[in-house]
């Protein structure tokens, strides 16, 4: 007889092929009409359901102010996952899916609307079982953040009771310098408690950037070099192809610094550089990633360390691009960076003296997003100095996007009978080596959400820390100088090249 | 692209593979496994495009072994090996031979298979059909770290089922256990969703389909209750039913595709069940390389133990009392015991369910 008192005498450690299914639940997504919702939440839900991972009764509840019943909104969704999902479409998933979903109409402010959300939730509960466990996704504007959140806490749509759970879920930017982003913890963290909020950085779902940990920790072949004995810098890019494009109002007076680094690049930078977790729970994961963050030192000459940059007017991979202060809706006078390049080092043993060089820009060379390890020349060299001229340094490069995969560099005789030396690459991708199908990163964070798995969210913590690194550079930009001007689809401007070259390095191409 | 090479043997189909991706332009290979599917000409077509499919998912090298029938003392004296090297678009996302065997070598296959498997890279055997009574000790089947069989496909499942269970190896699977994971994780999902007692279980699905045992013996094995079986039209599997102190719990799948949860207390669900296709199934398998302990723990419950104990129970739900009966003396069996009788009888009864497999 199977006495069960919380542990499912079904489940089993061993029997590997059972996935995890999230607990009976839904998710109410606000501002459910935009982009990000379309392009990447609704086909992310379908993709789950496909793969079997939603529990049944999963609801969807879409809230947005625009006039649309059930129907209209179960078209949209429908578009949506025709368009955008990974996984083929299946008429008996869609069946079960369509059942939880919902629209609700209104403004942010109307408490109608909020009192309407409330009774369809309770709709749900009974219709759908999903047991008063909902994740809030606000896919909203930051200036709209405090006001969901107030009207959330007002309705009583926060409250957790008899062990149902309420998650809110929101995507960056927290905030656009320290003061402002506590001002947002402070606001969040009143209606929804620290372990309720799950920041979204969708580059922490994805399966290269998770990968970093299983390449450094799972092998023993990386990790003994992984340090100031071995490795000379580090070069974090994420370049972008496109301009602003209609986000100006957004993007003017943010800049790529606050938009990209104080985020993406800095968790790139923690996963790369932090010391081994004690094991692979959010706590301990936590607990190194703040540690590295906190040792993290901006070097004293920020004129001589950091460089920002516009992008001019130019041609971008075959078509003519306007440059930044020509965009419709940009002051010609605004000083915003749409390239930053920053020199970071690490006070701690493994890393003292190793540069860590972050750069992230628009309207760049391609789409690309990488980190390259690059390793320090022999000591000493057998061979004549004309058959290594070629010879680069050794690198190992994390592809994060596009082409996902990890790249090692290194030196190569050249068939023949000379002995000349030259660079080549081994190459793994994950395309090539695993399925073709990786899971996107929103149909990960979104299943830990349900889940309550917060691993892959960055905390509080982490927020404050990064926007501690950024503040005194933005701080010192505003202060003295304008952004230097780049070329459409160059990579970056002279002053970054100068800034490695006065170290003695380059940037890669990547 | 492809290669025909006739009469011929392993060291030069590997240098025909050499050739082939070094004229496509590609000579990295990525390929994490050497799957070997061991077929009749019958059957090789339908193997092949599902191992095709799923090598989008696995990039691997694929080896179609055809044991071709001679049919006359010539034929079975002239002993040929011929190839077929596929690459690039024509062969998914990997590579593919496909090797037909004639006459003595047919018996020799692993002789064939052996110095084309890739370098340490796993190795997984796959019989569509015909699987060896002992996958493990079968020549090809000892190359391999996973062996897959599929007992649905066998003329007497159930018989095939029992004879599995007597030489399983660590590293045996069978299809008719894969089929059922969607079923045994929305199981597992409705009671993360309950608490509560199981008392018994019932499983119902189409005559002769060896997911119906296997869902039912892996019920037993786990919640330790007695599993009733019945039959229905099918499609497969239609529907199993828990009884526990909280209310019966149900999923009922009627066509085939889109099932109903429901569980007392609670509204209806529909749950997306759909049968899934070969290539989905094999792509399950060669997820994880590690033997499926669970898999093995249900496989020797042992068909007879669970008739055995359903009998002790009235078809009808009943109070939990005479269950405590019947689960506390089942941990006191050795769990070969129920699997020791049958196995003496399968022999017999596996002569006839090759035979007609074979046809």
């Amino acid at each position: 007889m199977s006495t069960v008192d919380g542990a499912n005498p079904l489940r089993d450690a061993a029997d590997r092929r059972l996935p995890r299914i999230a607990g009976p639940s839904g998710l109410v997504i606000f501002g459910v009409t935009g982009d990000l919702s379309r392009k990447k939440l609704m086909p992310a839900v379908y993709d789950l359901a496909n793969r079997g991972l939603l529990p049944p009764g999963f609801s969807l509840v879409g809230f947005a102010r625009r006039e649309w019943q059930d129907e209209d909104f179960a078209q949209e969704v429908h578009d949506a996952v025709k368009q955008h999902a990974r996984t083929p479409f299946r008429e008996e998933v869609w069946q079960q899916l369509i059942q939880g979903m919902r629209f609700v109409q209104g403004d942010f402010d109307s408490d109608e609307a909020f009192e309407q959300l409330k009774d369809t939730i309770q709709e749900l509960d009974k219709a759908q079982g999903t047991g008063g466990n909902f994740a809030f996704y606000l896919s909203v504007p930051p200036k709209f953040f405090p006001l969901v959140v107030q009207q959330l806490k007002k309705h009583g749509l926060a409250d957790q009771k008899n062990g149902s759970w309420r998650r809110a879920v929101i995507e960056k930017p927290f905030g656009h310098d320290l003061a402002s982003a506590k001002e947002l913890n402070e606001v969040v963290h009143e209606v929804f408690p620290p372990e309720a909020v799950f920041r979204i950085d969708h580059y922490l779902g994805k399966e290269t950037v998770q990968n970093i940990l299983a390449l450094r920790f799972a092998n023993t072949l990386f990790e003994p070099i992984w340090n100031r004995s071995y490795v000379d810098h580090v070069q974090i890019t994420m370049a972008e192809d496109i301009g602003i494009g209609g986000r100006a109002g957004y993007y003017d007076g943010i800049g790529a610094a606050r938009d990209v680094i104080q985020n993406h690049l800095l968790q790139l930078l923690a996963l790369t550089a932090m010391e081994e977790p004690a094991s692979f729970d959010a706590d301990a994961l936590a607990a190194e990633k703040t540690k590295v963050l906190g040792a993290v030192r901006l070097p004293k000459d920020l004129a001589k360390s950091t460089v920002r940059g516009q992008y001019a007017a130019g041609w971008q991979g075959g078509a003519k691009a306007v440059g930044y202060l020509q965009e419709e809706g940009i002051d010609p006078q605004s000083k915003t960076d749409t390239y930053a390049a920053v020199k970071l080092e690490i006070d701690n043993r493994r890393w003292a003296g190793v540069p860590f060089y972050l750069r992230t820009g628009k309207r760049l060379g391609r789409r690309v997003t990488e980190i390259a390890v690059v390793f320090q020349r022999a000591p000493h060299s057998p061979f004549d100095h004309t058959s290594t001229e070629e010879l680069g340094r050794n690198a190992i490069v994390i592809r994060v996007q596009p082409d996902e995969g990890v790249t090692v560099r290194f030196g190569s005789k050249v068939p023949g009978t000379q002995m000349e030396i030259r660079d080549v690459s081994m190459d793994f991708a994950y395309g090539e080596s695993f399925t073709e199908s990786s899971p996107e990163a929103y149909e990960r964070l979104i299943l830990d959400v349900l889940l309550g798995d917060s691993n892959l969210f960055p905390r509080v913590e982490e927020v404050e820390l990064s926007w501690k690194i950024l503040d005194p550079i933005e701080r010192y930009w505003d202060e003295h100088g304008k952004p230097a001007q780049y070329e459409s689809g160059t990579w970056g401007p002279v002053e970054a090249d100068e800034m490695l070259a006065r170290d003695g390095r380059s940037w890669r191409r990547p | 692209m492809k290669t025909d090479l006739t009469d011929t043997t392993s060291s030069k189909i590997n240098k025909a593979l050499v050739l082939g991706r070094r004229a496509i332009g590609t000579p990295a290979v990525g390929m994490v496994l050497t799957l070997v599917i061991v077929t009749d000409e019958e059957n090789a077509y339908d193997a092949l495009k599902a191992a095709n499919e799923a090598s989008r998912e696995h990039p691997s090298r694929t080896l179609v072994v055809i044991k071709r029938v001679s049919r006359s003392p010539r034929d079975r004296a002239n002993t040929r090996l011929d190839a077929e090297v596929r690459l690039g678009a024509d062969a998914g996302s990997g590579e593919t031979v496909v090797l037909r065997l004639y006459g003595e070598v047919v018996d020799q296959a692993q002789s064939v298979v052996l110095p084309l498997l890739l370098p340490d890279a796993p190795v997984v055997v796959w019989w569509p059909v015909n699987a060896p009574t002992d996958p493990a000790n079968d020549p090809l089947g000892a190359l391999a770290q996973r062996r897959v069989t599929d007992t649905y496909a066998a003329e007497q499942p159930i018989e095939e089922l029992t004879a599995r269970a007597d030489t399983y190896t660590p590293g045996d699977t069978d299809l008719s256990w894969t089929r059922i994971t969607p079923w045994r994780s929305m199981l597992a999902a409705a009671l993360d969703q309950v608490h509560c007692t199981v008392t018994s279980a019932d499983v119902e699905g189409e005559e002769f389909n060896p997911s119906v045992e296997l869902l039912a013996m892996w019920l037993a094995e786990r919640l330790k209750v007695p599993v009733r079986r019945s039959r229905s039209a099918g499609p497969g599997l239609t529907s199993v039913r828990l009884e526990t102190s909280a209310g019966p719990i149900v999923l009922d799948r009627p066509d085939g595709s889109l099932a109903t949860l429901s569980i007392e207390g609670q509204p209806h669900r529909a749950v997306a069940l759909k049968r899934r296709e070969t290539s989905e199934l094999i792509a399950e398998e060669l997820r994880r390389l590690d033997p499926d302990d669970t898999y093995a723990a249900a496989l020797r419950f042992g068909l007879e133990r669970l008739d055995e104990e359903a009998a002790t129970v009235a078809p009808a739900p009943v109070d939990p009392a005479p269950d405590v009966t019947a689960a506390d003396a089942a941990p006191a069996e050795s769990p070969e015991e129920p699997s020791a009788e049958p196995g003496k009888k399968a022999p017999a009864k596996k002569a006839p369910a090759k035979k007609a497999a074979a046809k």
